[in-house]
């Protein structure tokens, strides 16, 4: 169905090219996964099957695409149209018209489709991604699983025989990651649908694959083979996969389902043992504290009576789906949201008071959008603008990001940036000013399980160096790894409030893999595993 | 989320639904022509009269209308805000004519201080006696305006704006789309312009004040642009932009009609609006402008491949809807050229405006789409499913399909 031949990708003005000599047959009704590290090209070879690559992105195209007999050279985007459907990273971003409904049929009316047909398509594509109910609602009202199912609803009512997808639950909440896999897996086994997705998100996505795509971004051909195959070479795989390579368990299993089906040696073993854990001295006076806060947005309440307190040493995971006020409570901790009633202390003052270096000396904030934080043409500027706004000496931030990514070139653009290394940026520069207490929000959005290696680093020494953390997030792994204490808010308010194990083990939404594997006992993480099994006998 | 927009939607559909008549029609949306026409009626009967009387009972009519068919939908809020605006058009316009305006002879009624104005502001006067008929003359020409906003913003209320664009002729398609995406952006912009100041106060850079607009701007321009290259990609890879061949001859004779038509149209427009000017000429110059365009419009069509989802039926009620606003149109013209100094009254010597009866009962029949219409669905976009299941069996067909 779609088949690249030798594709070489160099864009404008690049040294070296995106995409090298990739050459790739996916036959019809296959779900391929592409995985790579970030900046190895998978949105480049997600878009050169519809032509975006080069039409619309410019650059050169070497080779050949051809997707269900129709070659990329001869056809652009719009005349793929009713072939592929292209859902991006940001679905919003790519909608068109305001309400459900109108979205679901933009595409059927530029390829003039006849209104009877139109009618049904849309009717059938409501039912079939579950979104009778939300048919009439505006899409900027939309949680961000439904907005997703929405994107792809609206390139499916076309027909399309393929269906190209960026990161489609990278931002999502686990729930809502899976309604949309879920609805992926049926128009795959259902309508023989070509499925191409791009994800990060391993763990979540590769038991659905058929077949999977290494990118390697050395110059060499990609790894392209059967999921286990892959994940074996790959440097990094998802926690159940490495689980069963430190339990040397063959064949390596790729769902939780298998992995538990092998594991009962291995929970035996591992009965009467404890995790070793880094204790949090919770005594002293808290770097910040939150008591009985209420934020509201007009007649919208984010939170109603949060109580909190922030040590130091601590990482604190924040969690619950989106629009629960995970981000309402980090802005009222940077005194960007002032409350409605209550009070936010940090380091004894009310942030929303302190301006300037002295606000960045107490409280950082990396956003869900990092380049938010960015405003210079060149990370060099960029590094020494923070220098002078945090009042440090010069080159201060410089060497915070040469610890977090070695070798970043001066003169680059942070637009142009890889997500992994604009967050580095941004960490360093809000690292600059040394803030007792760190807040991240989303931190793990768009990068790779490389990156998220190294950020989990970074976040365990700063956590040991004396800073308070408290990270937003979805990614289940992540908190497992990194957090000492996991805050749950549904609805504005605490429902759980407790060491990661004691919230996370049991919890269907919440609990990390390995903690599915080996439940009901405490382990979270796979060094936990590893370095418990090291001193077993 | 649906109960609640359920209960808030009740109030306003409820009352058109106790006034019988069309109590019994399936609700559905009007089509968005019929209500602008309508408007554009109303305004054009408005425009023709100074009669105090007359305009406050073209805003009746307004007001009637848009309260018994507008829809829970946010753009049915416009009413309201235009009742405001021009509220304060009004005021503006009678102070400033009072303050400004030589003063004209008649029933005194106050003097302010008068400024003197050097010799290049000749015919400008600050201040000195007002006058009742000035204060009269003054309130029948704000009125007017005022009316003429309020036609606008009835039009706006009755219609989703995006609806009409989505019934402009497929040449316009593009123009339409582009105005879909602006409305889109703006919220956009708002919430980028939110979110970047709130980020550099947290890089300990100043957030307000003047400077700080300029170093929020770039960023917020880089986000706009990057949406708007995302939004591009989209459009293009959901085939946005197919086209047909057109032979070169069709393409210049498209050119030359639509330009024509436009300039024809343009005449008579500013005819018809133009109290002093041959009504029968603005009328024939406007038909004539419109056929061109249309056949103009037409030709273009051909170019753009498209088809459109769920268009809004034309059927008798918005026939009605436009010959009501038509009518009244037509009645103050034709009571204006029976009796000018009923239409366009005298303010001196002051005295009571007189009450045409012709013309007063042109604007009552714009008051026809209050009955006529079927009552709206409790959102803008189309029939709910609880009122599709009620239409389920007998009246299916009269749901737009």
């Amino acid at each position: 169905m779609i088949d690249l031949d030798r594709v070489t990708v160099t864009y404008d003005g690049a040294a070296r090219p995106s995409l090298h000599d990739v050459s790739l047959h996916v036959p019809e009704g296959e779900l391929c996964l592409v995985i790579g590290p970030t900046g190895t090209g998978k949105t480049t070879l997600l878009r050169t099957v519809n032509g975006l690559v080069p039409h619309s992105t410019g650059g050169t195209l070497r080779g050949r695409v051809t997707v269900g007999g129709r070659d990329t050279r001869t056809h652009p985007p719009r005349d793929m149209a009713d072939l592929v459907g292209v859902v991006g990273q940001d679905p919003l971003a790519g909608m068109v018209t305001d309400v459900v409904e109108e979205e679901l049929a933009y595409g059927m009316e530029s390829l003039a489709l006849p209104a009877d047909v139109m009618r049904r398509r849309v009717e059938e594509t409501l039912d079939l991604l579950g979104l009778v109910h939300l048919r009439h609602r505006p899409v900027r009202t939309l949680s961000g699983g439904e907005r997703q199912r929405v994107a792809i609803g609206s390139v499916l009512t076309v027909g399309p025989r393929v269906l190209v997808l960026d990161e489609p639950t990278s931002a999502l909440d686990p729930p809502a990651a899976e309604e949309v896999l879920a609805a992926l897996h049926r128009l795959v086994h259902d309508l023989g649908i070509t499925v191409l997705l791009a994800e990060h998100r391993l763990e979540r996505v590769v038991q659905f694959a058929d077949r999977v795509v290494l990118l390697r971004g050395d110059g060499g051909p990609p790894v392209v083979g059967d999921p286990a195959t892959v994940l074996a070479q790959a440097p990094v795989a998802p926690p159940v996969v490495e689980l069963g390579r430190v339990a040397r368990w063959s064949p390596l299993p790729l769902t939780v389902r298998d992995a538990r089906r092998s594991a009962g040696p291995l929970r035996e073993r591992l009965t009467g043992h404890q995790p070793r854990r880094r204790g949090v001295d919770r005594d002293g006076t808290p770097i910040a504290e939150v008591r009985d806060l209420v934020v509201r947005y007009g007649p919208t309440v984010a939170l109603r009576g949060v109580d909190l307190a922030l040590h130091r040493g601590e990482v604190v995971a924040l969690m619950g789906r989106n629009g629960a006020g995970k981000s309402s409570l980090l802005a009222a901790l940077t005194g960007s949201v002032s409350p409605a009633a209550g009070d936010v202390r940090v380091a004894g003052q009310d942030p929303s008071a302190l301006s300037g270096a002295a606000l960045i000396a107490e409280v950082g904030l990396v956003p869900q959008q990092p380049a938010d934080l960015l405003y210079a043409p060149t990370v060099a500027e960029e590094c020494a603008a923070a220098d002078a706004d945090a009042d440090v000496p010069d080159g201060t931030c410089r060497q915070l990001l040469e610890r977090l990514v070695p070798g970043l070139d001066d003169d680059h653009h942070p637009r142009d940036l890889s997500e992994g290394q604009r967050l580095a940026l941004v960490l360093a520069i809000v690292l600059t000013a040394a803030p007792a207490l760190l807040l991240l929000d989303e931190p793990t959005r768009g990068l790779d399980l490389g990156a998220k290696v190294r950020l989990v680093e970074v976040l365990e020494e700063l956590a040991a160096e004396g800073h308070a953390i408290v990270l937003a997030s979805h990614d289940v792994e992540l908190v497992a790894e990194v957090a000492t204490r996991t805050v749950v808010i549904a609805d504005g308010e605490v429902v759980a409030d407790g060491p990661t194990a004691e919230v996370v083990v049991g919890s269907p939404a919440f609990a990390p893999q390995v903690s599915k594997v080996l439940a009901p006992e405490p382990w979270l993480t796979v060094t936990e595993v590893a370095e418990a099994l090291a001193v077993l006998p | 989320m649906r109960a609640p927009a359920v209960a808030e939607a009740r109030p306003v559909a409820a009352p058109s639904a106790r006034r019988g008549g069309a109590g019994r029609a399936v609700p559905r949306q009007l089509h968005p022509g019929a209500w602008w026409l309508w408007a554009l009626g109303c305004a054009t009967a408005a425009s023709r009269t100074t009669n105090v009387l007359l305009l406050l009972l073209v805003i009746a009519v307004l007001g009637y209308v848009v309260s018994a068919r507008r829809t829970a939908a946010p753009w049915a809020r416009a009413f309201g805000v235009f009742l405001k605006v021009a509220g304060v058009v009004l005021v503006f316009r009678t102070v400033f004519q009072i303050v400004l305006a030589p003063s004209q002879p008649g029933l005194l009624l106050f003097t302010l201080p008068e400024v003197p104005l050097p010799d290049w502001a000749a015919g400008v006067t600050l201040g000195g006696p007002v006058t009742g008929e000035a204060v009269l003359a003054a309130v029948s020409d704000g009125l007017r305006l005022a009316t003429l906003l309020l036609c606008i913003g009835a039009a706006n209320a009755l219609a989703n704006p995006k609806r009409l664009l989505a019934v402009l002729p497929a040449a316009l398609y593009e123009v339409g789309i582009a105005v879909v995406v602006a409305i889109t952006f703006t919220p956009q912009l708002v919430e980028s312009v939110q979110r970047i100041r709130g980020a550099r106060r947290l890089r300990g850079r100043p957030h307000r004040g003047p400077r700080s607009v300029i170093q929020v701007a770039l960023p917020v321009l880089e986000d706009a642009l990057e949406r708007s290259l995302a939004l591009a990609a989209a459009m293009d890879s959901r085939g946005y932009g197919r086209r047909a061949a057109v032979p070169t001859a069709t393409r210049r004779a498209t050119g030359v009609l639509l330009l024509g038509g436009l300039l024809g149209a343009c005449f008579g427009v500013y005819g018809l609006l133009d109290a002093s000017s041959s009504l029968p000429a603005a009328l024939s110059a406007l038909a004539s402008g419109l056929v061109v365009c249309g056949a103009g419009l037409h030709l273009a069509g051909r170019r753009t491949v498209r088809s459109r989802y769920r268009p809004d039926p034309w059927r008798s009620p918005e026939w009605l809807t436009t010959a009501a606003g038509l009518t009244a149109a037509a009645l103050v013209v034709v009571a204006g050229g029976i009796d000018p100094s009923a239409i366009s009254p005298s303010v001196s010597p002051l005295a009571v405006p007189p009450f045409p009866p012709l013309a007063a009962a042109g604007i009552l029949v714009a008051l026809l789409p209050a009955f006529v219409t079927p009552p709206p669905t409790l959102h803008g976009a189309g029939p709910s499913h609880a009122e599709l299941d009620a239409a389920v069996g007998t009246d299916r067909p009269q749901v737009p399909a």
